[in-house]
């Protein structure tokens, strides 16, 4: 027979393998702080690069002939920021997976990778849907909204901390899209600022 | 007493076949090389134990292609669903009842 000390041993390995076997924890909180300086950098350059130049307001609607060119480059700073972001995630991913033993692409990855990228695609669709439209000022808050289900969903497969900060997000994005005119600021605040808080926390949480 | 250490079932006092129930129980189905990951052992040592997992029918085997190759995927069945559980909370109990 085995000893209490055994038993006890069984049950932790059981849970630490229902949880190595669902979920991907090789995220590191200083991806979440990267990306966040990263998109406050993004946020600071279009506020300079395209708010001071144009006499209307950017985040009202405008006709796209107008702007397009603005928007165009818009889009193209939203995309390096984004970018940056991403390999900077996978790059410091693969450095802790690494580290720990584990595998950077095994089946809880791409059950997380999947989860994230349904609602974030369909969201970008989105967004381009309403570009094409000329409802700049939607633009904004949907990518906070999107992002935000983004997060809730592949909350499932990760620190359960995600879901959470998916939460906010949803909120942060429900907020922009009725304050409609400060959708850099939600937009600063929200990738920017956020992904900070969460970086730090999870930082302290889990790396110390 | 007796009855809690009846209820823990001879074919989980391997620590691999508890890890291979508890990967199993969270995941619809797994195959080979991601149970082997998980688990940090041998071919042959893993493919012994599913295989007694299997004649216990706690477990079953699904044979499926992957651009031509063999993939052979494992599953819970609904009687190891419930071994498993009552194995868990039996360890549960004893541990409780010798606190």
């Amino acid at each position: 027979m085995k000893t209490e000390q055994e038993y006890i041993r069984d049950l932790t390995e059981i849970r630490s393998m229902m949880e190595r076997s669902t979920k991907f924890l090789s995220l590191t909180g200083w991806s979440g702080i990267m990306a966040g300086l990263y998109a406050l950098e993004g946020a600071y350059i279009g506020y300079k690069l395209f708010y001071l130049n144009t006499d209307t307001a950017f985040y009202h609607t405008i006709d796209a002939q107008q702007g397009s060119g603005n928007v165009l480059n818009f889009f193209l700073l939203a995309l390096v920021v984004l970018v940056l972001a991403i390999g900077t995630a996978i790059f410091l991913s693969w450095r802790k997976a690494k580290k720990t033993g584990e595998r950077i692409w095994n089946a809880a990855s791409r059950r997380l990778l999947i989860n994230l990228a349904i609602p974030l695609i369909a969201g970008g669709v989105f967004v381009l849907i309403l570009f094409s439209k000329g409802m700049i000022g939607l633009i904004a808050p949907v990518t906070l909204l999107f992002y935000g289900l983004a997060l809730l969903n592949a909350g499932k497969f990760t620190y359960e901390e995600v879901k959470y900060f998916g939460i906010i997000e949803i909120v942060l994005g429900l907020l922009a899209s009725y304050f409609i005119g400060y959708g850099l600021l939600f937009w600063a605040f929200g990738f920017g600022i956020m992904h900070i808080v969460y970086g730090i926390y999870m930082h302290l949480k889990y790396e110390k | 007493m007796k009855t809690i250490i009846d209820d823990l079932h001879k074919a989980f006092e391997s620590r691999v076949r508890l890890g291979i129930m508890a990967a199993l129980a969270v995941n619809d189905t797994l195959d080979f090389n991601a149970l082997k990951e998980y688990l940090d052992v041998t071919d042959g040592n893993l493919a012994s134990h599913l295989k007694a997992l299997e004649k216990e029918a706690f477990i079953e085997v699904k044979k499926t292609f992957v651009k031509s190759k063999p993939n052979t995927r494992y599953f819970m069945t609904k009687s190891g669903k419930k071994s498993f559980e009552a194995h868990i909370s039996a360890l549960e109990n004893l541990i409780r009842s010798q606190k």
